[in-house]
């Protein structure tokens, strides 16, 4: 058995290879969620109901999306480029901090009008230096991204803990280790009265707009397209591979950091080391299921919140642990990725 | 009566509607050199791709020593003896040369690889069979012409009988295939039985014991070739006669681009020492060389990749040396790569980003950072129309396009602009004689515009049917140039031996 390359992809096969993916994992799932003894579509209707079901539960999942959206984007963008940004999670993390750090002592008592966009520059400046530094070195040295990206993750958690310990901790917090809060005129406006949905998703729905234009529409995204399929024919052409990779590297990294931004400035208000849960590393998976496009970032994005916030509900009603959404989203990545593979290749035996 | 070798019968395949090989049997004695003649998509890959169990026949057999060989199997064609040289070699650049000969070769569970028997044995046979390597070079650091050689070694390793080359001269210079053919018959002498696919009718004339002539996935003729001539061969092969295109007499104008003494260092090795050349208006200067003596690092030079260490080079008296890929374009510069795959043009873009590539920001295709899609598009479709690039839209994905027309359409991208200057570097590697003679009759028709046209060529005829003058290149350096009548094919083989050399010396 053996796998040629499709000379021709139909385009309906290569729609519908994350639905195919997404079913595949909550097949599954539903596979576990009967070893716990429970129904699986009895789960999974609490796990929408959960996620979905009231005004409430609909906020709850958007607002979870917010990051997944950006940090998808973030993933999306790079990968186009064939820069393995593994950090996203860090460049939330960065972005996330010196958000509030500005927000409490820099721009503390100024026009909400200008700080808010400028907590937001920052942050994604945060995450945009980042990656660069690690593309840079690939550049340079032929450092692989995927070890740097990765393993600074870590080493920003780690800053992020020392930090909020330290010099950033909030005095007022009851000892709880977390950050000095944003001044409260510079947070993020609610979208709905009385939830945590909040303009930030705005501002992911127009960043996903803004990649898909740059993406489709410019010479730089075309640019960028080039170096990542075939990097010695782009330089043969003519397009600057270090300019074009340092671009995608300060894109992809800094909406990232506008992932930390907005969740820290239209949620928390502060920093703390369980901010995120995972936002980086799922929005590599957001961006897989979206085959890298931006819309498809946003279905994806919303997709996976679904899952997250709905299995709280359901382990919640039910004795399945909520646990099982990290194993529907691993499991929907793998999938996914199999099912790349069969939508460009076929098997030949 | 001992069996044949290799037996092919009624080897029949399809590709949806496309019948690839119609009935196709074939036998191959013990000793012989087959050659497999026709153009491109006559089905001769496929056939031998079916041989080797990359493909499944629709219908037919084949038969090893008399014994029926397992469809669909490599590894069953392998153990029995058949070897197989691709025309795109399959070695990992990144490996050193005995690493890439021992892949697949071990067992998975072996703990550590013999490699020091591994080596005397590769040295051993490279040296049985004239096929001189450095075990421990990294491939990709080879030249294509010792690239084909590690993947022919790699199939004698693996105890190859029945030797199969793809087009096996498609990347080598002329000399290097002379040898090469002189390698195949010591092979014969030593028992084995070659197959080798062409579509170079004196190398087929040259090489051969008998000709199998494939035409639109029929097997329309068998000669042996004492029995037959090329101009026979050739109306076999295309079904028409068809000739290429000869340079008129023109006189030529002043220099565009001139080179004086330009040295270039790569990696810390010297790639050029020290050549001067110049290019005049409409004037066709051919650099004939054994692969691996610098082209590519001069293809690099005048593409804007490469940098002079020392020497002048100038683009109409002005200096160029400096000027990235996209500032010679335009300057005027067309620059047609080497390795239309790999540097020429993306795959998995479409034919309109393809053409634009270059000019990707340029006022004519861009406004304001973004794309002018129509104006690319319909760029794309002028070019189609022009250049007779087949199976293609502006939208179609490049790498369904042959080879021929690939060529074509990064012929067609280079010279839409009308360029002053023109780098051709092996711009015919790999192509039938239809699309050879369409690319050929193009770059004649820029020369007759008045374009300069420096023609890296490894292929004699192309050389000197269409180059002015000619100067060769060895080891980095630069003959003196002599005109096209002065030279013939003894001269050329001398200067691309290095010969020239003498006289200075003396």
């Amino acid at each position: 058995m053996r796998l040629e390359r499709r000379t021709h992809v139909p385009l309906a096969a290569a729609a519908l290879a994350p639905l195919a993916a997404v079913g595949l994992a909550l097949l599954l799932a539903a596979g576990l969620i009967a070893a716990a003894g429970v129904s699986p579509l009895a789960a999974y209707a609490e796990l929408l109901r959960g996620a979905l079901g009231s005004r409430l539960a609909l906020t709850e999942t958007l607002a979870r999306a917010t990051p997944l959206i950006l940090t998808g984007l973030a993933a999306a963008v790079a990968f186009r480029a064939r820069v393995w940004n593994i950090g996203a999670e860090g460049q939330f993390y960065g972005g996330a901090l010196l958000t509030a750090w500005a927000g409490h002592a820099l721009l503390a008592g100024g026009p909400p009008v200008l700080g808010v966009p400028a907590l937001l520059l920052l942050g994604m400046a945060a995450g945009a230096l980042l990656l660069l530094g690690p593309v840079a070195l690939r550049l340079s040295l032929g450092v692989d991204e995927v070890v740097t990206t990765l393993l600074l993750n870590f080493a920003v958690l780690l800053f992020v803990g020392l930090m909020i310990e330290g010099p950033l901790r909030d005095p007022l917090a009851f000892g709880w280790p977390q950050s000095v809060p944003v001044a409260s005129d510079l947070r993020l406006p609610d979208l709905v009265p009385r939830s945590r949905l909040h303009v930030g998703l705005l501002v992911a729905l127009a960043a996903a707009a803004l990649v898909w234009a740059v993406n489709a529409r410019t010479v730089w995204g075309a640019e960028t397209r080039a170096a990542g399929l075939n990097p010695r024919a782009a330089a043969f052409a003519g397009v600057s591979l270090p300019r074009t990779l340092l671009g995608v590297a300060a894109l992809s990294g800094g909406l990232a950091g506008l992932g930390g931004a907005t969740e820290v400035l239209g949620v928390t208000g502060s920093v703390t080391t369980n901010l995120s849960p995972g936002f980086g590393t799922a929005g590599i998976v957001v961006a897989m299921l979206a085959g890298l496009h931006p819309a498809g970032v946003v279905a994806s994005a919303v997709f996976l919140a679904t899952v997250f916030v709905g299995a709280d509900a359901m382990s919640r009603a039910t004795e399945v642990p909520s646990f099982i959404a990290d194993v529907i989203m691993s499991a929907s990545l793998l999938a996914m990725v199999v099912a790349l593979l069969l939508v460009t290749h076929r098997v030949a035996r | 009566m001992t069996p044949a070798a290799l037996e092919l019968d009624r080897i029949t395949k399809r590709f949806g509607p496309l019948v690839a090989n119609d009935a196709v049997s074939l036998s191959l004695a013990q000793g012989e050199v087959l050659a497999l003649l026709g153009e491109n998509g006559a089905g001769k890959t496929t056939l031998m791709n079916i041989l080797f169990g990359h493909y499944r026949a629709d219908e037919g057999e084949v038969r090893v020593m008399g014994r029926p060989l397992p469809p669909g199997q490599p590894r069953a064609a392998i153990a029995a003896g058949v070897g197989m040289v691709h025309q795109h070699f399959t070695l990992a650049g990144n490996l050193t040369v005995l690493d890439n000969v021992l892949i697949g070769s071990e067992p998975l569970l072996r703990l550590r690889s013999r490699r020091a028997e591994a080596r005397t044995r590769l040295l051993d046979l490279a040296a049985r069979f004239g096929l001189p390597v450095d075990p421990d070079a990294r491939v990709a650091d080879l030249s294509v012409g010792e690239r084909q050689r590690v993947e022919i070694l790699k199939a004698l390793y693996r105890d190859a009988r029945i030797l199969i080359l793809d087009e096996p001269t498609a990347v080598l210079a002329r000399p290097e295939a002379e040898r090469l053919f002189g390698t195949l018959r010591g092979m014969t002498g030593q028992g084995l039985s070659i197959v080798f696919i062409s579509h170079k009718l004196h190398e087929v004339m040259a090489a051969s014991d008998r000709v199998a002539v494939l035409r639109a996935g029929r097997l329309v003729a068998e000669r042996r070739t004492t029995d037959t001539t090329p101009a026979e061969l050739a109306e076999l092969m295309v079904g028409r006669r068809v000739a290429r295109p000869r340079r008129a007499a023109r006189a030529p104008g002043p220099p565009v681009l001139t080179a004086d003494r330009v040295t270039v260092v790569e990696k810390g090795e010297t790639r050029l020492d020290a050549i001067s050349f110049e290019v005049r208006e409409g004037e066709i200067l051919g650099i004939v060389g054994v692969s691996g003596n610098g082209q590519a690092t001069l293809g690099r030079l005048l593409s804007g990749l490469a940098r002079p260490s020392t020497g002048a080079l100038a683009l109409g008296g002005r200096d160029m040396a400096r000027l990235s890929p996209r500032a010679l374009v335009r300057e005027g510069v067309g620059r047609i790569p080497e390795d239309r795959h790999a540097e020429g043009a993306i795959g998995e873009l479409a034919v309109w980003e393809n053409a634009i590539l270059e000019r990707a920001r340029d006022p004519a295709f861009a406004r304001a950072g973004l794309v002018r899609r129509a104006a690319a598009r319909a760029f794309a479709a002028d070019l189609i129309a022009r250049f007779d690039i087949r199976g293609a839209g502006p939208d179609t994905r490049t790498r369904l396009l042959s080879g021929g027309n690939m060529q074509k359409l990064i012929l067609g991208r280079t010279l839409a602009m009308n360029p002053r200057f023109v780098l051709a570097n092996q711009p015919t590697r790999g192509l039938d004689e239809g699309a050879i003679a369409a690319v050929h009759a193009r770059l004649l028709e820029a020369r007759e515009r008045g374009a300069a046209i420096l023609l890296i060529s490894e292929e004699l005829e192309e050389a000197l049917g269409l180059a002015d003058r000619l100067q060769a290149i060895v080891k980095g350096r630069l003959s003196d140039p002599i005109p096209a009548e002065e030279a013939d094919t003894r001269r050329l083989g001398l200067l691309m031996a290095g010969v020239w050399e003498v006289p200075h010396a003396a």
